[in-house]
């Protein structure tokens, strides 16, 4: 394709409109995803509540994300009286943007980045503290008690889960050597239990639970519980604001998703031994692979919504600031022990 | 020198935020052009169940979020300690592990005092 | 030419983002331009091959420093109508002193001197990333700083616990 285009463009040129071909394909699929993660949620969890989830529009429901799409579209926009106005437009924004720039340096398969840059994990962290500043900001702007309560205790959630979530990849970055996803995938491939999720139990662990509170899921979801203050900090926003808050919601679940499978299930590859096992699976492309990964993930997060109880404010505090942190710092440690033997072994 | 160096890794990234940006905001502008605008008092009282506000809507809020926001920089930059030890780890000596160690173990006693003064506790 | 057009926007734009977040009226809205301003000192970073510092200074900086501010600025509750003098009363004498701040700034830069070049030369840092030089750099030669580091950070945590506790008892 290069070829092609390089014959007639400058290399400049070429490089630009890869990337943006890259970067339509990738939004376009990563918000088709995003749309129907919310139908499937609803049919999951409808069938776990023994009942069927939305089955009107279009065959079997299928086309409920479109019409729900529509609908928000085309809603009257309503600014409360006194909302600070450019924190109200720009709130929602933040949020959806710092959601979803972080699919810019998701290692879909092979070589397929948008941007294969050295710092990706980190990248990904800053995106998510970016997240916060939507959260606070929609919750103060509204110009509610609800929403700006909710923002608060939803923003410090966050901001308490993600350094269990920085820690619990510290693991990761030992075991890989690097901060590059693509290079912790190939670490993986070459490790001999071909994930990290093995040897990285307690960091697994860690990390899915701080994953649940970064994206506000239950069992930690309070400060969007609706019988508790309504839909918490974003009360106020309805409309197309509501859905881009609604967008950044379940793109967060699904890049959490993807990190979970990059640094701690093998991104697009297999285990060495079950290729050996059964050779056929090397023809299968790295990307379903990484995709079933993916789908499996969101299964879970659908799952635990589903089955477990919302936790109280101050459990949850609790948790990620008692529990979280130190099991962490311990599996660093003993990570770092481990290493040192078999170097000293080796 | 500086000035010769330019980080074209990180070019899609800014591409990607820009039409990420664009597609945000574009979308609200385009739905301006088709919403209906029709506001009255009512409709735009900030919500409180059907009753009238009560109260200043911005509260004087606990101190608590102060605390964890003060404990979470602290935190964070001991995180941002561990990333590129974790990186080089492999190749630094032994010595550099035992150094982390003290790190580690200088910043629990602030974590202990944290818990003991129950600063993690919300009410 | 790529890169000095890209300095010269980060320079213009960081002064003119700081500019706004000292003259607005509503301390939440000077936040809001500092953290624009924040991710503009990261490009710059990373422009000069410091990429790992531009992360640090999004996740650190903008991501917990300023959430920090943020928290503060909410819980100070400053109503936008207090409307109090914009400048204060003695700004010729403030004037004065930045002035001269900035005439003995100039005068020290057209002073300097670069110092020799070390072994990370552009070519090894873009080889190794500069993750793994910060941190080869950083703990082995530099160890000992990194353990005031932590003194620093135990002392930052003692400190904001005995200031708050202070008023959660009373």
């Amino acid at each position: 394709m290069s070829a092609f285009l390089g014959a007639f463009l400058p290399p400049f040129i070429v490089q630009l409109v890869i990337i943006l071909l890259k970067i339509a394909v990738v939004i376009a699929i990563g918000l088709l995803h995003v749309a129907y993660a919310t139908y499937w949620e609803r049919k999951v969890i409808g069938h776990m509540q023994v009942r069927l989830g939305p089955r009107e529009v279009g065959p079997f429901g299928l086309l409920q994300p479109i019409a729900d799409g529509v609908k928000l579209f085309f809603k009257e926009d309503i600014i409360p009286a006194n909302a600070d106005k450019p924190l109200f437009y720009l709130s929602p924004v933040i949020f959806f943007i710092a959601a979803i720039s972080s699919l810019s340096v998701i290692p879909f398969f092979e070589s397929f980045v948008i941007a294969d840059i050295n710092i990706g994990l980190l990248f990904l962290f800053a995106m998510s503290s970016l997240g916060a500043y939507g959260i606070v900001l929609s919750g103060w702007s509204s110009n509610s008690k609800y929403a700006f309560l909710g923002g608060l205790r939803s923003a410090s959630q966050v901001i308490s889960y993600e350094i269990s979530m920085g820690l619990s990849l510290v693991g990761v970055m030992l075991m890989a050597g690097s901060l590059n996803l693509s290079d912790i995938v190939r670490a993986q491939h070459q490790y001999p239990t071909g994930m990290f999720a093995v040897p990285q139990f307690i960091g697994f662990f860690v990390f899915v639970v701080s994953a649940f509170a970064e994206t506000n899921r239950l069992p930690f979801d309070l400060p969007e519980a609706e019988s508790e203050l309504v839909a918490g900090y974003f009360t106020e926003y309805s409309g197309f604001r509501f859905a881009l808050f609604f967008l950044g919601e379940y793109t967060g679940m699904i890049i959490m998703s993807s990190i979970s499978s990059i640094c701690f299930l093998g991104g697009w590859t297999i285990p060495r031994f079950v290729t050996d096992l059964l050779p056929f699976l090397n023809y299968v492309p790295g990307i379903l692979w990484f995709l079933l990964k993916v789908y499996c993930f969101m299964f879970f997060f659908y799952w635990v919504r589903a089955t477990l109880p919302r936790y109280r404010y101050d459990q949850l505090m609790a948790i990620g600031w008692k529990l979280l942190i130190p099991l962490s710092l311990l599996n660093i440690v003993i990570t770092a022990i481990v290493k040192i033997w078999f170097r000293g072994m080796a | 020198m500086p000035g010769t160096f330019t980080p074209s890794a990180y070019l899609p990234i800014l591409i990607f935020l820009v039409v990420a940006t664009a597609f945000g905001i574009g979308a609200l502008l385009i739905g301006e052009l088709f919403r209906l605008k029709r506001p009255y008092p009512e409709k735009l009282m900030p919500y409180e169940s059907g009753n009238e506000p009560v109260g200043e809507p911005r509260i004087r809020f606990s101190v608590r979020f102060y605390i964890i926001a003060m404990l979470f920089v602290v935190f964070d930059v001991e995180a941002v300690f561990l990333y590129p030890w974790a990186v080089v780890f492999d190749r630094v000596g032994f010595f550099a592990f035992i150094e982390m160690i003290i790190f580690i173990i200088i910043l629990l006693v602030g974590y202990v005092y944290a818990w003991k003064k129950e600063a993690f506790v919300w009410d | 030419m790529i890169s000095q057009l890209f300095f010269g926007y980060f320079a213009a734009v960081i002064i003119i983002l700081s500019l706004l977040v000292v003259t607005r009226k509503n301390p939440v809205h000077s936040v809001m331009w500092m953290l624009l301003m924040f991710f503009h000192i990261a490009g710059m970073y990373l422009f000069l091959n410091a990429e790992f510092i531009a992360a640090i200074q999004v996740i650190v900086y903008a991501g917990a420093i300023l959430v920090l501010f943020l928290f503060v600025v909410l819980l100070l509750n400053l109503r936008e109508e207090l409307q109090t003098n914009r400048f204060i009363g003695s700004w010729p004498a403030g004037l004065v002193i930045a002035a001269s701040l900035l005439l003995s700034m100039i005068a020290a830069l057209r002073s300097f001197v670069p110092g020799p070049s070390g072994p990370y030369t552009i070519a090894l840092i873009e080889k190794e990333t500069h993750t793994r030089v910060l941190g080869q750099v950083l703990y082995t030669e530099y160890l000992f700083p990194f353990e005031i580091a932590s003194l620093i950070l135990l002392v930052a945590i003692i400190g904001a616990i005995v200031l708050a506790k202070k008023k959660v008892r009373s």
